[in-house]
């Protein structure tokens, strides 16, 4: 008599284990990325917002809060605006070649090919190589009196282009540099995903005449639409925060301008370089109004990844 | 692209921001640098960040003879990225080195400071006082004048540093007292960089870049950019604004090889002779000699338009937070002693500031071949003893930015200089 309800509430109890095993383990195995990801990511996040409200420099030992003053200066701040342009001017300029070149080459290499391996461990080299060496090698490429590219150019009759002066010539200059850092890594993304594309779907096609233009258009595209996505919202994102390459740039390539400022004329200070150059590079360290600026970008960063969001997704209705 | 960028700066600028809060939390808790330092015969390290080649390697040797316990490590890093880090080192109470040299032009800002550096005093370096030229000794102490922050090492009285084999091509005499006697002002520079200009020389210009010209100039200035009230003055110091005129027609006339002082096609325009003057404080015969390694004898040094004036030289300093002080002052000692600061000239060219030494005959006879056998002592001596101090404010090296900017968009054909000298008010406005 008494052994039944000790083997029930056993049982039972061994339920309740199972239940809450299969109910809170997950969270517990997810649980070390979300602490590290409140410690380093949320956390930084509300307290640049809390900083922002304040008259918060490095030197000083008392900060004031201020309210939303640093966001009223910062929207009537010239040099924010011409940041932002700059920033979203080399964002369209490196990104949509880039994705055109990344699908193309992944396009390329999505066939039988002798050497498959060493092609795609070359895309990839260009990403491994540190983004110091690639700058500093190419503002010498890109130099006014000595550079490579001028010396070329010089053959077609043009003549010497002042890279690093120029608004348009130093957005192609830094563009470039981006995209030999990220075409092969885009390729490589693109070219997993075409792989998982049924091969009879080209033999179909090839059947039917479709040409290989045709056949990237019509099939591979539509087919990688998922990967496109993540790819476009990705590179958006990164295009939005670029900073190593025009504060290098700025300092290899004998134009002059403040450390931070982007060439004297801030012909290349992007956002995140803005940010830096109050923050940091001023002896100021006015970080309440670099947090300002941090979070303004913040908020263009998701503005202009949702549009690229909406366009691409876009994609789908004209094509299939 | 680069979407770790940041993701790295948030954590970066509140681990900052943090550390920030913790250091003004524990401020205030008393020295406890006397106790903390070392026991007699006791290994001990210390670290020395500069900011450039200062010479003193040779000389961490020989203090390792007379002290075997204490082990030196040197820091070299980029100017810029020296000081700021510095600034966020004390900040945060955390990493900034034992010695640490700091350049004339930031002198003011961390002598603002008081707190975070050691009173040299308590270690009786103010002792030292007799040796140093006045207005060297006093830019290392606090605002108020009673603690002995910074050492100095060297000054940078001016000189203009030419190349004979250019000014040959272009017609212009070679020897340094007629070179001197072409320009006694900076108008009649200009004038000489024309006739420079008009001889055609190939691959050459006059002048690297305006901005270390117009910096000598208001050096030259009894105030430059701050009153002794550290007011920013740049809008109504006539001097500023006359340098200003000057360093842009040397930019409209076409004399400057547009090459911003420091760049890497600045240090390959030294290799390629790509220009023929440069403004030379004494430091600057150091990087001259390191960046055009095969044109020896072809640079000499001349007298500077003007008069005389001075451009950079710099401190050591004893960040409070450093485990060891005492030390540390030993070193400072030691290292801006007048043996060694008169050694240091002879390799590096940076001007010693003991004014005892200008007459030393070992200073005054000193010549290099490598400057076309030219009495640098002599020179420099001269440009040393002639010197007017000037006083600088906090924020110097953010004030020149905006002017050095200036000239930057004037001289890539961005703006009239009127319209940029416009822009440079509004920024300096902006300095905080």
């Amino acid at each position: 008599m008494s052994t039944l309800p000790l083997a029930v509430s056993r049982r039972r109890r061994r339920g309740v284990r199972h239940t809450l095993d299969m109910r809170v383990s997950p969270y517990a195995y997810v649980a070390p990325f979300f602490l590290l990801f409140c410690a380093f990511g949320l956390f930084p996040l509300l307290f640049t917002a809390w900083v922002s409200l304040h008259e918060w420099t490095l030197l000083s030992e008392t900060q004031e809060f201020i309210g939303a003053a640093n966001y009223t200066t910062l929207l009537a701040d010239g040099y924010f605006w011409n940041a932002t342009f700059n920033t979203l001017s080399i964002g369209v300029l490196s990104t949509v070649p880039q994705l055109a070149l990344a699908i193309w080459l992944a396009h390329l290499l999505n066939r039988r090919l002798r050497f498959q391996t060493l092609f795609r461990v070359a895309l990839l080299l260009p990403n491994v190589t540190s983004v110091v060496a690639v700058v500093v090698i190419f503002s010498q490429l890109f130099g006014r009196d000595f550079g490579m590219i001028n010396w070329i150019l010089s053959w077609f009759g043009a003549g010497n282009i002042d890279w690093a002066a120029g608004t348009a010539t130093s957005h192609i200059a830094l563009s470039v540099m981006i995209m030999w850092r990220w075409t092969g890594y885009n390729a490589l993304i693109f070219l997993a995903a075409m792989q998982a594309v049924p091969r009879e779907l080209y033999e179909a096609a090839t059947l039917d005449g479709a040409s290989n233009f045709t056949q990237l258009r019509r099939i591979t595209i539509p087919m990688i639409r998922p990967t496109m996505i993540f790819v476009v919202i990705v590179s958006t994102i990164g295009a939005m925060q670029i900073i190593a390459e025009p504060l290098l740039f700025g300092q290899s390539s004998g134009g002059g301008g403040g450390v931070a400022t982007g060439g004297p004329d801030r012909q290349f200070q992007t956002l995140a370089l803005f940010v830096y150059e109050q923050g940091f590079a001023n002896s100021t360290f006015d970080f309440g109004y670099a947090s300002a600026a941090s979070w303004l970008m913040f908020v263009a960063v998701v503005i202009v990844a949702g549009i690229n969001f909406l366009i691409t997704r876009k994609v789908k209705g004209g094509l299939v | 692209m680069t979407p770790r960028i940041r993701r790295l700066g948030l954590p970066v600028l509140t681990a900052s921001v943090l550390a920030l809060a913790t250091a003004c939390g524990g401020g205030g808790g008393g020295s406890t640098a006397a106790e903390s330092s070392a026991k007699p015969g006791e290994k001990i390290k210390l670290t020395v960040d500069l900011f450039g080649d200062f010479g003193f390697k040779p000389l961490y040797e020989e203090y390792k003879k007379t002290h075997p316990n204490v082990a030196i490590v040197e820091n070299v890093t980029q100017f810029n990225d020296h000081h700021s880090n510095l600034v966020k080192r004390l900040a945060t109470n955390a990493g900034a080195g034992d010695v640490a040299a700091v350049e004339v032009g930031y002198i003011s800002t961390f002598t603002a400071q008081p707190g975070k550096f050691t009173d040299l005093k308590q270690y009786g370096l103010d002792k030292r006082q007799a040796d140093y030229l006045d207005w060297k000794w006093q830019q290392g102490l606090s605002k108020d004048g009673t603690q002995v922050l910074g050492l100095g090492t060297d000054v940078g009285g001016l000189a203009m540093c030419y190349r004979k084999d250019l000014f040959k091509k272009a017609g212009l005499p070679e020897d340094r007292t007629e070179v001197a006697a072409l320009w006694p002002t900076w108008e009649q520079y200009i004038e000489t960089g024309k006739k420079f200009a008009g001889a055609n020389v190939a691959g050459a210009k006059f002048v690297d870049s305006p901005g270390e010209i117009l910096r000598a100039m208001v050096n030259q200035a009894p105030v430059g950019l701050y009153d002794a009230q550290d007011n920013i003055i740049v809008d109504s110091n006539p001097e500023v604004k006359k340098a200003w005129d000057l360093s842009n027609r040397l930019t409209q006339e076409g004399l400057t090889a547009k090459l911003a002082a420091f760049s890497p096609p600045w240090n390959t325009g030294f290799a390629k002779g790509s220009f023929a003057t440069i403004i030379c404080p004494a430091w600057m015969t150091g990087f001259i000699q390191e960046q055009a390694k095969d044109a020896s004898g072809k640079w000499d040094i001349a007298a500077v338009p003007g008069g005389s004036g001075n451009s950079g030289g710099s401190h050591l300093m004893v960040p409070k937070q450093s485990k060891h002080p005492k030390e540390a002052a030993e070193l400072i000692d030691f290292l801006t002693s007048k043996d060694n600061q008169a050694k240091v000239f002879k390799e590096e060219g940076t001007f010693p500031s003991i004014p005892s030494l200008y007459d030393d005959p070992s200073i005054q006879n000193f010549t290099k071949p490598f400057f076309g056998d030219a009495p640098i002592g002599k020179i420099y001596s001269d440009a040393a003893k002639a010197l007017k101090p000037q006083h600088l404010g906090p924020k110097e090296a953010d004030v020149r930015t905006a002017i050095g900017n200036g000239l930057g968009r004037v001289e890539q054909g961005k703006q009239s200089p009127d319209e940029a000298w416009a822009q440079v008010l509004e920024d300096v406005k902006k300095i905080k």
